[in-house]
């Protein structure tokens, strides 16, 4: 009983350290950005934990495929509704503080289309889940989507950000990689951040795959 | 081996017993083609061209591939279950809808050219990303037809599970045309070119080959 409540406590701890140290801490004083390259504690570690959710329900489908077990279902598709819910918050994370950096909530950016497009086919599998009345045929079919959704995923965020001329976020078209440029006290803080919100996106997958266990067994 | 060639001329058969299909796309790429006429004046610049040329191919595309698995009942599909393996299946479909995409993207690209002018291109370059392009959107998108089909046929299903799929490839498509604009090229930037385009061609059929097994089942 206790042993489940430490990670679920380490994970809070670290978040909340996340936030107070997140806007204490001294961080460099660089131009345009200034004080909102805070954010990074927060925008950047959505984005991880989309990657991690999305990584897992890859991981489930492909499981799905090679056992037909119903719960590796109900776990990839609970990770990618979890996935698309931290996607969303880090696309409003990012469109705030693109608003207040280059000056727009959105801009012509390949990572920024790429992450609206990857969003866009994670939703087109969300629909296509919906419009398959038999279970069976609805968890192979969405399992075969969902690794092509991934697929998609790496090309967007992964490969085709690299080879753009030009991008705003740091990475990409010459400029150097965020985490080269990060200080040693924004790592401090960004790291456990990261840890922390992963971990909160497992717990939450936790309590979405309960949830559907119980409708399941109310049926 | 087998399997694949007789799927191919079956397929072959039947669009040219009733014609009205292919016949509708060319029409549709031909009106389209003049309305774009219509709005824009002969008089466009390069990059209008390209983004104007390769939309109209991709709902081209759309149109000829969308039926490709839909066309076929649930008896018939139980039939060529018993015939033929699922890799056979799938591999047939995406040669002949390769195959329907490039005489289907050569003659649009023709009437294209008579109504629209025609930028001068690096040829070495434009022609080989075109193939590949056609070749690319056909087996993507016959993958997304049968993955549609199996859920109710609707169209509107096809349409949001497509066009991600098939975004990353237009991009570099778009890339490699604009970059075949260039006055001089070198051959180790066509290359480079034709390599990205090439290999999202492989993850696609490759994921195809994998995955289409699944589908295939009942």
């Amino acid at each position: 009983m206790i042993k489940g409540y430490i990670w679920k406590l380490s994970a809070l701890v670290l978040i909340l350290y996340s936030v107070i140290a997140g806007q204490l801490v001294h961080v460099p004083d660089l131009p345009i950005i200034h004080e909102t390259i805070r954010n990074l504690f927060y925008h950047v570690c959505m984005w991880f934990a989309m990657f991690v959710m999305f990584g897992t329900s890859l991981v489930y489908s492909i499981r799905y495929l090679m056992s037909n077990k119903p719960t590796d279902d109900v776990k990839a598709s609970e990770s990618v509704y979890n996935g698309i819910f931290f996607g969303i918050l880090g696309l409003i994370t990012g469109m705030i503080w693109a608003k207040f950096t280059w000056g727009d909530f959105w801009t012509n950016d390949p990572q920024l289309n790429g992450a609206a497009v990857s969003m866009m086919a994670y939703l087109a599998y969300a629909v296509l889940r919906s419009s398959i009345d038999e279970k069976a045929m609805r968890a192979r079919i969405s399992a075969v989507y969902n690794i092509f959704a991934f697929m998609l995923l790496i090309i967007f965020l992964g490969v085709l950000p690299r080879i753009a001329d030009s991008s705003l976020h740091p990475g990409t078209g010459g400029n150097s990689s965020t985490m080269e440029g990060l200080d040693f006290t924004m790592r401090l803080v960004f790291y456990p951040a990261a840890i922390g919100w992963i971990m909160v996106a497992y717990w939450l997958l936790e309590i979405r795959v309960r949830k559907q266990k119980l409708i399941r067994n109310l049926n | 081996m087998k399997e694949i060639r007789e799927l191919f001329r079956k397929d072959l058969m039947l669009e040219l017993r009733q014609k009205y299909a292919i016949n509708g796309i060319l029409l549709y790429v031909l009106s389209t083609i003049f309305v774009a006429q219509l709005c824009f004046g002969r008089v466009i610049d390069e990059n209008t061209w390209i983004a104007l040329f390769w939309i109209i191919l991709l709902f081209a595309a759309f149109n000829a591939v969308s039926k490709s698995f839909v066309q076929e009942s649930a008896s018939r599909r139980l039939y060529y279950f018993m015939l033929a393996p699922a890799v056979a299946v799938v591999l047939s479909k995406m040669l002949y809808n390769a195959s329907l995409m490039v005489v289907l993207g050569l003659l649009s690209l023709l009437i294209f050219i008579v109504f629209m002018g025609f930028p001068v291109f690096n040829l070495a370059l434009f022609l080989p990303a075109f193939i590949l392009g056609c070749f690319g959107l056909a087996s993507a998108l016959t993958m997304v037809s049968a993955i549609a089909s199996r859920s109710g046929n609707n169209a509107a299903l096809m349409a949001i599970l497509g066009f991600p799929v098939v975004i990353p490839l237009l991009l570099l498509l778009i890339n490699a045309s604009s970059f075949s604009l260039k006055k001089t090229l070198l051959t180790v930037d066509i290359l480079k070119n034709l390599s990205s385009i090439l290999l999202i061609d492989v993850v696609i059929v490759t994921l195809a080959v994998i995955l289409f097994p699944y589908l295939w089942r009942d």
